[in-house]
């Protein structure tokens, strides 16, 4: 066979390869693309017409430079050019260009479609497959719709050449991939699925792929897919090693056909048909006994097909998860790689196990590897190995090994890679609470958790521990104790003192009799660890003082005297400041009795799925496609964002950690409320998904925290306290700039910028924020949440995706918030900002400009129309005017401009005076739509305008008004 | 940014499995070819040019010719400086994408005559030849050698 010359055909392009190659700066590499550049320029400028092997030449190397990573503007048209060229090689250089350079520009997309359209009528089937290829690589919109008929035509054709069928498949495939919606199923579906028997094992193969594609879409379409698979698979398995000539790879009979068969058929459950799926067990035990001969060659290539092969059968056995013996089979092969010597085949039988396990048929068989895992967790020596045995003694464990797994997992944790510590730790406390026989075991696990890995322990997992003593009368007074002897240590993890105050704070008096850990020693204890704690944790601790003083009357003066300290009453911190202020207050004034209910024992928490597990299948969701995002993304806006409202709260927020841990502190206030204020809202914390529970935290927060205020509101003036969400004043200069535009800078100072940018759709929009740093130091533990307060909480529902919690110097961090319009609303939210710079905590609120008229959706209507509605709309109560001095100069066109801005539709000619403005819309919201019509009558004598709004709601017209008479 | 987009998770399963994308990088992070099989833009593709280099680069012998890569996985083999890697669904058939890797690269040795890396340079666009042959629209197309072999010589003789 003849090699392949450099650059063949090509020397102008070898040599410009060669230079490029011999450059020796980046700068000599741009220098001579730029003098390339310029010779195309003027090549393709040129009044001498190019031939067709110049223009490929060109194309080619702008082609090149491309792939280098630079811009290429031009040669576009010469590249379209080539497709209508006579010549494969010319062709083929166009479309190429055209494949790797896909260009949405509208004139060349007809143009390249008509190329495509001419070589998908050739009949030439090399020209056909150029122009297939295109459309599988491109996959377009614009060539779904123009090539989503003809394709399956030439697929199921009689007289088309099988390599043709083979692109014409696969193109297919992308077509329905890419616009589903253009490729209706037609006449063609039943003859596709008939492609199964054809003789060229090509075009089977990538028929399959195709079928299996349509199968997952609609099952039933294409169930007959199912036998045909089967006894094609039957032939594959069954034929001599030699009989598939080409299609033998290392004495491995089709193993890509084989994989793909298997897939096709993980499509559907087990036949229903006797004899089908006689021959499809069949096929499997024939897979399954292939794995036990000696190998026909000592080739990994040759080990590595047959084993894909039997991999993908052993999927397909578990999917029917229905023959025990082929179960048990595949599990004992399976067993067998555990101790292979090639790595690749031990990571994929521990892979492949964990599926096995969840069976009820093979759990047992899986279960008597327990010892082959455990030691390849600690001999394995690539890491995604280890994480594969961890997943297994995770899927393994039942009552009956628990214990033993749990204490190998929590020994592994020791040494484990930083990487997998969080998810060990998140399977430890699963398994620990799953199958506790005696919560004792189950308090110990987790505070070895801690020990080993603090810093890996996430609030789940420490939240959850509390959630459960509370919940367990028996496991109280152990708990109280281990904790205590835990907290002994010299140096004791933060998440332990955590735990620790949270825990002796509520059950303290169940070890108080013992003289070794009397209420003195405890508090000092707890007290020792207080200044090395960050804020929330101080916070916490202060509230497990309060409810010391509660249990032991006499370490009440102790600890008024640590309240008292300056350290305490005038903390830097507000939170802190303000719980020494209130829980001192308090101790002092309540009665006993008050005392008692105010700082009664938590109630225990409503049962439900662990948040634990919830944050582990976050973390490990099966399948996540987050590549596909370009789909979901339009999807999404399509649909403003339903997928993320489900778990939108009306107080949504980011998750700010530090007023998370200090959550159960403010819980554990919880029973104020009842005593001294109307009922507020209660909120679970603990139980939660966990995403809920943290957006949650903060709103309540504030709110317990300004409730105490008003209770003792007569003894605050000397301490002012301010509230953590709003700190300082809320900026809002910029505020009634956004009411008639979505984009710009919303705020501003030396280190930060606030950029927005906005879209909405009838009740429902998406904000994205863009916080600049304009320093050149990071800015840590950096956190914005949106506040909605008081009537708004209900009215809107903004929630905001975490966001990182850093933002280098001179970066961009974008957040995006989702916003759905319950019902009119006047306030604005605000966006809380919280960042350290530089050792001090920045604390910035803006006002949001999420303003109703953003949910309008403008109306066109005639003049009689408009003037009826707007007689219609004559009651009083619906009619708001205003009448105000001009702050701009009066330009029609800025008006006119502004009013389109704000979101109605601009009436032209409908009110009888030519110089006032008539706008008319909707005002979406989730509840109901509210139609609303406006007027502006501008009187430029007196520099003055009168607006007036009507809608079918009072409230509407009088914010749309105020809104509106702000912008002239 | 590129990153925050693809890194935000999205919980449905999904089981359409194809090729996302293909690379063949050096070991100095020079790209030899790129071939993507789903939308991308240009900073997107660069980013996760350079991830993929980072990840594949570190592991040696020792370790498996997988890597969890994002929400996906990267099947990859190392022939001599170059690296070629497949990024598949985790659900994806390991060994199949690896042997995939192996007969692309037996037929490029065969038509370019003991392949090097300098083949690749040169005749980049015939590389993208060959792989429309074997692998289209993230799909397998064509495993036979001799079939590919016959075409991509028939291409040849081509004007």
């Amino acid at each position: 066979m003849p090699a392949v010359s450099k650059g063949d055909g090509m020397r102008g392009l070898a040599v410009f390869i060669s230079d490029i190659r011999n450059c020796k700066s980046k700068e000599a590499e741009i220098k001579r693309i730029n003098k390339e550049l310029a010779n195309i320029r003027s090549k393709f400028k040129g009044d001498k017409a190019l031939d067709g092997y110049s223009k490929k030449k060109y194309v080619c190397k702008l082609l090149f430079i491309f792939l280098l990573g630079h811009d290429i503007d031009f040669g576009h048209m010469e590249a379209v050019n080539l497709l209508s060229s006579n010549k494969y090689t010319e062709k083929q250089i166009g479309y190429l260009f055209i494949s790797v350079l896909v260009n949405s520009n509208s004139d060349l997309i007809s143009l390249i479609n008509n190329a495509i359209k001419n070589d998908l009528s050739s009949r030439n089937p090399t020209f056909m497959n150029l122009a297939l290829h295109c459309i599988a690589n491109v996959g377009s919109r614009e060539m779904a719709e123009a090539f989503a008929a003809e394709v399956p035509r030439i697929l199921v054709a009689g007289d088309t050449m099988d390599s043709v069928k083979q692109s014409a498949a696969l193109c297919l495939l992308r077509l329905n991939r890419t616009s589903p919606d253009l490729v209706p199923m037609g006449e063609w579906t039943t003859r596709v699925v008939h492609l199964l028997n054809d003789q060229h094992l090509g075009v089977v193969t990538a028929a399959t792929s195709l079928i299996t594609t349509l199968a997952q879409k609609s099952p039933e379409d294409f169930k007959t897919s199912v036998s045909l698979a089967v006894a094609r698979l039957s032939r594959i398995v069954s034929s001599a090693s030699t009989d598939l000539q080409d299609y033998t790879y290392y004495f491995v009979a089709a193993p890509w056909l084989s994989v793909k068969l298997l897939r096709l058929l993980q499509c559907y459950p087990p036949p229903e048909d006797g004899a089908i799926r006689g021959r499809l067990t069949e096929c499997l035990e024939t897979i399954l006994n292939k794995a036990q001969e000696p190998p026909k060659s000592k080739k990994v290539q040759h080990s590595n097909a047959k084993n894909a092969v039997l991999f993908e059968a052993i999927s397909l056995i578990i999917h029917h998860d229905s023959e025990p013996t082929l179960l048990v089979r595949a599990c004992n092969q399976l067993g067998q790689f555990l101790q292979h010597r090639e790595t690749n085949l031990r990571y994929l039988a521990l892979e492949s196990m964990c599926t096995l396990a969840s069976s009820e048929f093979s759990h047992e068989a899986v279960k008597t590897h327990i010892e082959t895992v455990i030691n390849a967790l600690k001999s394995e020596r690539d890491v995604s190995v280890r994480q594969r045995a961890v997943d297994l003694l995770y899927a393994m464990c039942d009552r009956s090994n628990a214990k033993q797994i749990v204490a190998e997992m929590l020994s592994y944790l020791e040494t484990a890679d930083y990487s997998i510590r969080e998810e060990i730790v998140l399977k430890v406390a699963i398994l620990a609470e799953k199958y506790a026989v005696d919560y004792t075991w189950y308090v110990d696990t987790i505070l070895n958790l801690i020990r080993f890995a603090g810093d890996y322990v996430s609030d789940e997992v420490w939240y959850r521990v509390i959630q459960i003593v509370i919940n367990r009368d028996e496991v109280q007074g152990y708990a109280a104790k281990t904790v205590f002897e835990a907290l002994q240590a010299p140096a004791c993890h933060e998440n332990l003192v955590k735990v620790g105050g949270y825990i002796l704070g509520e059950f303290g008096n169940l070890i108080a009799g013992d003289s070794r850990s009397s209420p003195l020693i405890q508090f000092d204890l707890l007290h020792s660890k207080f200044h090395l704690c960050s804020v929330p944790t101080r916070a916490l601790l202060l509230s497990a003082y309060i409810k010391f003083i509660n249990l032991f009357p006499e370490v009440k003066g102790t600890i008024q005297e640590v309240l008292r300290s300056d350290s305490q009453l005038r903390n830097a911190d507000v939170e802190l400041q303000q719980r020494a202020v209130e829980y001192l207050r308090l101790s002092c004034i309540a009665s006993t009795d008050i005392l008692a209910t105010v700082l009664e024992e938590m109630p225990p928490f409503p049962e439900r799925e662990s948040s634990i597990l919830a944050k582990l299948k976050r973390k490990k969701g099966p399948g996540n496609l987050h590549l596909d995002l370009d789909e979901n993304r339009k999807e999404r806006s399509v649909n403003g964002g339903t997928a993320d409202h489900s778990s939108t709260t009306s107080n949504a927020k980011a998750p700010m950690p530090p007023q998370a841990s200090a959550v159960p502190v403010l819980r554990s206030a919880g029973p104020l409320f009842q005593v001294f204020a109307s009922p507020t809202t209660s909120t679970d914390l603990l139980g939660l998904g966990s995403t809920i529970a943290t957006q949650n935290s903060a709103p309540p927060a504030s709110k317990g925290a300004s409730l105490l205020v008003d209770v003792f509101s007569g003894n605050t003036a000397a301490f002012p306290v301010e509230t953590p969400v709003a700190v300082g004043p809320v900026a809002d200069e910029n505020f009634s700039r956004f009411v008639c535009k979505n984009n710009g800078v919303l705020y501003e100072n030396q280190l930060l910028q606030i950029g927005l940018k906005s879209e909405f759709r009838q009740n429902l929009g998406r904000m994205y924020v863009f916080f600049g740093n304009k320093t050149s130091t990071q800015f840590m533990n950096f956190a914005a949440s949106v506040v909605c307060q008081d009537a708004l909480q209900a009215q809107l529902n903004v929630h905001a995706k975490p966001a990182d919690p850093t933002v280098d110097g001179g970066a961009q961090l974008q957040q995006i918030l989702n916003i759905e319009c319950v019902s009119d609303f006047v306030d604005a939210p605000v966006l809380n900002i919280q960042f350290r710079y530089g050792g001090t905590l920045q604390n910035i609120a803006v006002k949001l400009p999420i303003t109703l008229n953003k949910f309008f959706q403008p109306t066109e209507m005639t003049s009689l129309d408009f003037f009826q509605r707007w007689k219609q709309l004559g009651a009083p109560q619906q009619e708001v005017q205003n009448i105000f001095k001009a702050r701009h100069s009066m330009d029609i066109e800025v008006t006119k401009a502004k009013i389109m801005g704000f979101g109605a539709a601009l009436l032209d000619g409908v009110d009888p005076n030519p110089f006032n403005f008539v706008g008319a819309g909707v005002i979406h919201t989730k509840t109901t739509q509210v139609g609303c019509l406006l007027r502006l009558e501008p009187n430029t004598q007196a520099q003055m305008y009168r607006l007036t709004l009507r809608t079918s709601r009072g409230t509407v017209s009088q914010r749309l008004c105020d809104l509106l008479s702000e912008q002239f | 940014s590129p990153g925050t987009v693809l890194e935000t998770h999205c919980t449905r399963r999904q089981n359409i499995s194809h090729i996302r994308f293909i690379l063949i990088q050096n070991r100095a992070g020079k790209t030899r070819l790129a071939k993507w099989y789903m939308q991308f833009d240009d900073d997107e593709k660069q980013k996760l040019i350079e991830e993929v280099h980072a990840v594949v680069t570190v592991r040696d012998a020792k370790h498996t010719n997988f890597v969890e890569f994002r929400n996906f996985k990267i099947i990859y083999r190392r022939y001599a400086g170059l690296y070629f890697c497949i990024c598949v669904d985790v659900t994806d058939n390991n060994l199949a994408y690896l042997e995939g890797i192996h007969n692309f690269v037996e037929v490029l040795n065969e038509y370019f005559h003991n392949v090097c890396e300098l083949d690749l340079v040169f005749n980049f666009y015939k590389v993208y030849t060959v792989v429309d042959e074997m692998f289209l629209a993230g799909e397998i197309r064509e495993t036979s050698q001799t079939k590919v072999l016959k075409q991509l010589l028939m291409l040849q003789s081509l004007e």
